[in-house]
């Protein structure tokens, strides 16, 4: 069989455990892809070639031997490179940590290499996640794989391309104000992001930890639904993984949506998003219609202060976070710069290492997030942010009482030129203006392609569900 | 809440520990600019009364048994010295020498 890296993962569970085919040989078909495609793309910044063909090898013996240790043994995926991987470079795709090397798995690495998987590679992304481009990488953007002229989005850009591509099977990426959904829509894949605390956070670099998310991105629902059910749960190392249960998220496909109350909130689809966008997304309502959904009406009013909302609390939590980059523990030294000279003493080298190791957006971030939490400007700032975040919440608590589930578009316009905002920071933050308000209140919400654009570009939808009723997102996702 | 200057850009950089070029700064001071005055949106919400959100999933201070539990990778227990190979500074013991505190 040839194009094995084409099919998804129930697909190739089934092949391998009939015999049909080896792990080896869809592992070496997805490096095939990454040989041909890497270069255009940039989707990968690390290929684990051999790695990788001795995990499917691992894999081949214990199906031979009728001992797999599930569906996603032997399939090959892709981890965003935020994901700790032990001994293997995880960059952050920072300047500061390019050779940074970690000595334990995140605790989703650890139970998808429990359950087989076969990481091929380390995927591009925005610097530390923050981006809605992967324009800020270290190295390099990754390109759209449907038009290479515009970007994959952000900032798990790269864990976006890499499926859509076919050069891998599914991939875990990270979503704080819509890193999962925003990529999902613009390569036209699927891609969840949790509720809060559904997935550990532990060995995943931290971005804006009363934000942050990890979820997968796959090429059909019931495949999302298969890696969740892998890496949800609560995780000792990471207190903020609440004890709720894990349900069987393969109990919510095919029940279809007949008699569930769609909600479509009315602010999603109003000034700036772009006609084709929004004509896209009410096709696949009017189908979800048809298909026996009730459509609501919803207003969330506090939407438009979303974006004002995010822009203070992430750069806040960032800044503190990014602390730890100090250039001892670990990271890159300081260099000795242009002139070669040491640092004058242990503050001149936090400043010296720092003003190296981050480039433009973190240290626009790390700055905004420092003078929003200085004296006299953290009541203007801050703590009005976290007044007005309460009010996003309680306006999607009263549109739940209307509605089961909410869709929207994920982004007012399809993947956008790379270079067009770059100069711009303001222009990109507003990019995010549609996923970060379900981010403010941790609501899952999953990214289901909707329709392509005139110019051949994916569109997206998102279907926003109360906390933990990601199984809800699944069974309308599949019917989209 | 007024628009914001290059001396403050520096200020916030020396808070933030970032060395930051003249060119850097005079970058950042428009951007900075334009974002904070983007944030002034928020000063139209009525917010009397509301509280703060700080987490949203309703835990408060998890606490966890308090025991020594090493850390693990791969079914072992990780070892200092193998957290140690993560520095480029010179490693003492178990400690990473840095630059003097004090200067000279």
């Amino acid at each position: 069989m040839t194009d094995l890296n084409k099919l998804k993962i129930s697909e190739i569970a089934e092949g391998l455990k009939a015999g049909k085919f080896s792990s080896e040989e869809v592992t070496k078909d997805c490096l095939k892809r990454i040989d041909e495609r890497n270069k255009d793309l940039n989707a990968f910044v690390l290929v684990m070639k051999d790695d990788a063909i001795a995990k499917a090898k691992d894999a081949d013996k214990r199906y031979k031997s009728g001992k797999e240790f599930g569906v996603l043994d032997g399939v090959p995926m892709a981890l965003k490179d935020i994901f700790n991987t032990r001994g293997v470079r995880t960059t952050c795709c920072s300047p500061g940590l390019r050779d940074f090397v970690p000595e334990y798995d995140a605790t989703v690495v650890e139970k998808l290499n429990m359950a087989g998987a076969v990481c091929v590679g380390k995927a591009n992304m925005d610097e530390f996640a923050c981006g809605a481009s992967t324009e800020h990488s270290f190295f390099g953007v990754t390109k759209n794989p449907h038009d290479l002229s515009k970007v994959a989005g952000g900032s798990s850009g790269g864990s976006a391309a890499s499926v859509a591509d076919d050069m891998c099977i599914y991939s875990l990426g990270t979503d704080t104000g819509g890193s999962i959904r925003q990529p999902a829509s613009f390569c036209g894949v699927y891609g969840m992001k949790v509720t809060y605390g559904r997935v550990s956070r532990s060995g995943v670099t931290a971005m804006a930890s009363s934000w942050d998310t990890v979820g997968p991105f796959a090429k059909s629902v019931d495949d999302i639904a298969t890696v969740l059910q892998v890496i949800a749960g609560h995780d000792r190392r990471d207190m903020t993984t609440p004890q709720v249960e894990v349900p069987d998220y393969s109990s919510f496909l095919g029940k279809g949506v007949k008699g569930l109350k769609i909600g479509l909130p009315k602010e999603y689809f109003g000034e700036g998003v772009e006609k084709e966008t929004r004509d896209t997304v009410m096709a696949a309502v009017n189908r979800l219609e048809k298909a026996g959904a009730e459509i609501v009406e919803v207003s969330l009013p506090a939407t438009k202060y979303a974006i004002a909302v995010y822009y203070i609390s992430m750069p806040a939590e960032l800044s503190a976070n990014l602390e730890r980059y100090d250039g001892i523990r670990f990271g890159k030294k300081y260099s000795g710069g242009s002139a070669g000279k040491d640092a004058e003493d242990i503050v001149d080298y936090y400043f010296k290492t720092r003003g190296e190791a981050f480039g433009d957006e973190i240290k626009r971030r790390i700055m905004i997030g420092t003078y929003v939490l200085s004296a006299g400007y953290m009541d203007a700032y801050y703590k009005k942010a976290m007044k007005v975040r309460t009010l996003i919440i309680q306006d999607f608590e009263k549109a739940f009482k209307k509605a089961d589930v909410l869709i929207a578009p994920v982004s007012p316009f399809p993947a956008f030129g790379i270079g067009e905002k770059a100069n711009d920071p303001l222009a990109m933050y507003t990019a995010d203006a549609l996923t970060i308000p379900a981010s403010a209140a941790g609501l899952p919400s999953l990214a289901c392609p909707a329709g392509v654009s005139a110019a051949g570009l994916p569109i997206g939808l998102q279907i926003i569900a109360p906390q933990f009723k990601e199984g809800l997102c699944l069974q309308v996702g599949e019917c989209v | 809440m007024t628009k914001i200057t290059e001396e403050q850009v520096g200020h916030i950089a020396k808070l933030a520990r970032l060395e930051v070029s003249d060119a850097e700064v005079k970058k950042f001071t428009g951007q900075l600019s334009n974002v904070f005055e983007y944030m002034e949106i928020l000063q139209d919400v009525n917010t009397d009364g509301v509280p703060e959100t700080s987490q949203v999933t309703g835990l408060e201070n998890v606490s966890d048994e308090d025991k020594l539990v090493p850390w693990q990778a791969s079914g072992e227990d990780v070892k200092p010295a193998e957290l140690l190979r993560a520095t480029e500074l010179p490693v003492e013991g178990y400690q990473v020498l840095v630059q003097s505190v004090i200067k000279k």
